[in-house]
């Protein structure tokens, strides 16, 4: 007999490859009038922090380990011989509640192997979600997993419990998933996908009518999904289109790169190395791009560059192929024009328009908002300050020879589950 | 020069700046001291004058001026002076252009109280003591150490948060107390008075143990967002260096080589 202890080590292990533990982003809610405990709302909150550099947010563990599908790149697959477990619902809430209570959590993240079947195992993941909110009336998150072909109802119930739901299409080809994961099929998954986003349509739709009575609540922090880098041969041109459909067409509020991390006892279809972790960096860095920076991904990566530069950021990397764009006058440019120079943030971008609306920018007021001179200069030019031009095309390449050197050094701040560039 | 006893608090600290705007002592002339220092007997209270009390101050000043007053620096009185000052004579744009020096420093202030009260939420963590014997009723306790006065001002996120609970937050400036109803405070205690050990301690160290992926080591990352300087209240800190060994015994071979 398992004991407690062995269990949650067990199913805490199979769980940790998702790289998501955010809890950010749901609604505001706190339990002041409530007969339970928690709250949730804003930016959610990093307990803790394990040597990997990731955060803990999340109770994150599996409902179960043992699984019928046999996807070679997952340690729980059938046909490994890893150690099995399974908690039971009771012990999955009583864990969340204890652990809430002692504020090392902000909820759960649950997820499960497949047992007997996709309906069968979705109903008891909703069962734990559903008795922490009705018998305990746990306001913290809970993010749940969604088995693909679970059937319509049960993602509509996942949803009236869960903050978040998520659906991992692993991996960025079709063609790689089939060999990878034979019981699993990417239009399948993308179809669930796209239900999950039809039901947070009619939910945000429904909430805008405002009714008398509430419609049933639906996953308020969107799904999410994950990739899986560097366990077939996708490049990065296929990872962000695939990436950039998801965000498009679905609405998804973040797409995780977890590079391939081997497992013990990997197949032999799977590369016996894993990928370096700064191409996951890249990823990450490129999705930003993506997402708040204006850029489209032949931008970023296309036919005639099919990968991103592991040794210099995707922004510099544009930069340095677009020299003709720069400098940017700080005091003319608009927004998107300032967002593509190296070196400046969302943040310093919004600095800079306020400061504009009182007066003109000089070089003493960067220096005052505490802006890196010495990386933005090439790119810029203000009322007091013109670049050369050859200085800017020298610049480039000491920049980003010297970033080879904190290759090892950069800071996984950024792929951190919160994900802030 | 004028000395003037640093304030315990915003409000008191308002009092006294109202009284030094309307005497109209610019903030060069005035030298903000603690308590203990003040040799001199206040024996010149500030000059009440006849004009009108009526300053315009931005709310803006009043928002950054909560957050400054829990800076542990005391210097931070002086600065809200400088400040409102010139909001009232020189410039009532200050705030918006966020480029004077004193306003700045405020905002660098300001940084440090909140990420240390966001920090607090993260790393308070509740030990569970039985409120008698036999009594399936618990009283949480936690023992922390925030870096700055941020004790008052946290105080509607554990109650929102825990509010079926009972529980206390002992830390070495002031203490806080929820009943489930109401809201205490008591003076600072040290980290004696606070419970050692918990049934779910153990588990959370499984999981921490678990959870963490020997295969990518970032310390670093760590570091940044969960300085050592945390570590000591943390029951999960004690496994970090067995963690870091496991992680460097691993295969280096996949570390990537940049040439
Ligand atoms: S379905 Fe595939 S990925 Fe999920 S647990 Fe089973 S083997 Fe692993």
């Amino acid at each position: 007999m398992l004991s407690l202890s062995d269990k949650l080590a067990i199913l805490s292990d199979a769980a940790k490859y998702d790289a998501s533990c955010a809890s950010s982003g749901t609604d505001n809610r706190n339990s002041l009038n409530g007969k339970g405990i928690g709250s949730a709302g804003g930016m959610g909150i990093c307990h803790s922090y394990t040597p990997d550099g990731r955060c803990i947010s999340l109770l994150k563990i599996l409902m179960t380990n043992f699984c019928i599908y046999d996807c070679l790149y997952c340690i729980n697959r059938k046909s490994s011989n890893t150690p099995r477990a399974r908690l039971k619902p009771e012990e999955i809430v009583s864990l969340t509640l204890n652990f809430y209570k002692r504020n090392y959590i902000e909820g759960l993240f649950l997820s499960s192997g497949i047992i007997r079947n996709a309906d069968y195992t979705m109903e008891c993941i909703i069962a734990v979600a559903r008795t922490l909110r009705k018998v305990h009336d746990f306001r913290g998150y809970i993010h749940l997993k969604t088995i693909p072909d679970a059937s319509k109802e049960l993602i509509a119930d996942a949803g009236n419990w869960a903050d978040r739901l998520s659906i991992n299409v692993e991996l960025p080809k079709k063609q790689s998933l089939a060999k990878l994961a034979p019981e699993k099929n990417a239009e399948d998954i993308e179809a669930s996908i796209q239900r999950i986003h039809q039901k947070e349509v009619e939910y945000e739709a429904a909430k805008r009518q405002k009714p008398k009575v509430k419609p049933p609540r639906f996953a308020p922090a969107g799904q999410s999904t994950q990739m899986i880098v560097g366990a077939d041969d996708s490049n990065d041109l296929n990872i962000l289109n695939r990436a950039n459909t998801l965000y498009n067409s679905y609405k998804l509020r973040r797409v995780y790169y977890s590079a391939y991390s081997p497992i013990p006892e990997p197949s032999s279809d799977l590369p016996p190395i894993a990928p370096p972790l700064v191409r996951e960096h890249r990823l990450y860095q490129a999705d930003w791009l993506l997402r708040f920076y204006g850029f489209k991904v032949d931008e970023i990566v296309n036919e005639s560059s099919l990968d991103l530069d592991l040794h210099c950021d995707p922004k510099m990397s544009w930069a340095m192929r677009n020299p003709d764009f720069f400098p940017i006058d700080l005091n003319q440019a608009s927004r998107e024009e300032m967002l593509r120079v190296p070196g400046l943030g969302v943040r310093n971008v919004d600095r800079i328009l306020n400061i504009r609306r009182w007066h003109l920018i000089r070089l003493e007021d960067l220096q005052k908002i505490r802006i890196s001179l010495k990386k933005i200069l090439p790119y810029i030019e203000l009322v007091n300050y013109h670049p050369k031009r050859a200085h800017f095309n020298s610049f480039q390449s000491i920049e980003c020879s010297s970033r080879l050197n904190q290759m090892e050094l950069f800071s996984a701040k950024t792929t951190a589950a919160n994900g802030e560039l | 020069m004028k000395y003037v006893q640093n304030p315990h608090d915003l409000k008191s600290w308002i009092q006294e700046a109202r009284d030094l705007v309307q005497a109209e002592i610019p903030p060069n002339e005035v030298e903000w001291v603690p308590s203990e220092e003040l040799y001199l007997e206040l024996e010149n209270p500030t000059p009440l004058s006849d004009k009108p009390s009526i300053y315009e101050v931005p709310k803006a000043f009043l928002i950054l001026a909560e957050t400054v007053a829990c800076h542990r620096n005391p210097e931070k009185w002086a600065l809200l002076y400088c400040i409102l000052w010139k909001l009232i004579f020189k410039d009532k744009h200050l705030l918006q252009v966020g480029l004077d020096e004193s306003v700045r420093t405020c905002q660098v202030m300001i940084k440090q109280v909140r990420r240390d009260c966001h920090k607090m939420k993260a790393f308070v963590r509740f030990r569970a003591l039985s409120v008698a014997e036999n009594s399936a009723e618990k009283h949480y306790v936690s023992w922390y150490e925030p870096e700055h006065l941020i004790v008052q001002r946290m105080a509607p996120f554990f109650q929102k948060r825990f509010t079926q609970m009972r529980w206390s937050i002992l830390t070495p400036d002031e203490c806080m107390h929820w009943n489930g109803k109401k809201l205490f405070f008591s003076n600072g205690a040290s980290k004696v008075d606070a419970p050692e050990g918990d049934d779910y301690e153990n588990l959370w160290l499984t999981y921490y143990q678990n959870t963490f992926n020997a295969a990518r080591l970032k310390v670093k990352a760590m570091q940044t967002e969960m300085p050592k300087k945390y570590w000591k209240n943390l029951p999960e800190a004690t496994l970090i260096e067995s963690l870091i060994e496991k992680g460097q015994a691993m295969d280096i071979s996949r570390k990537f080589d940049a040439h």
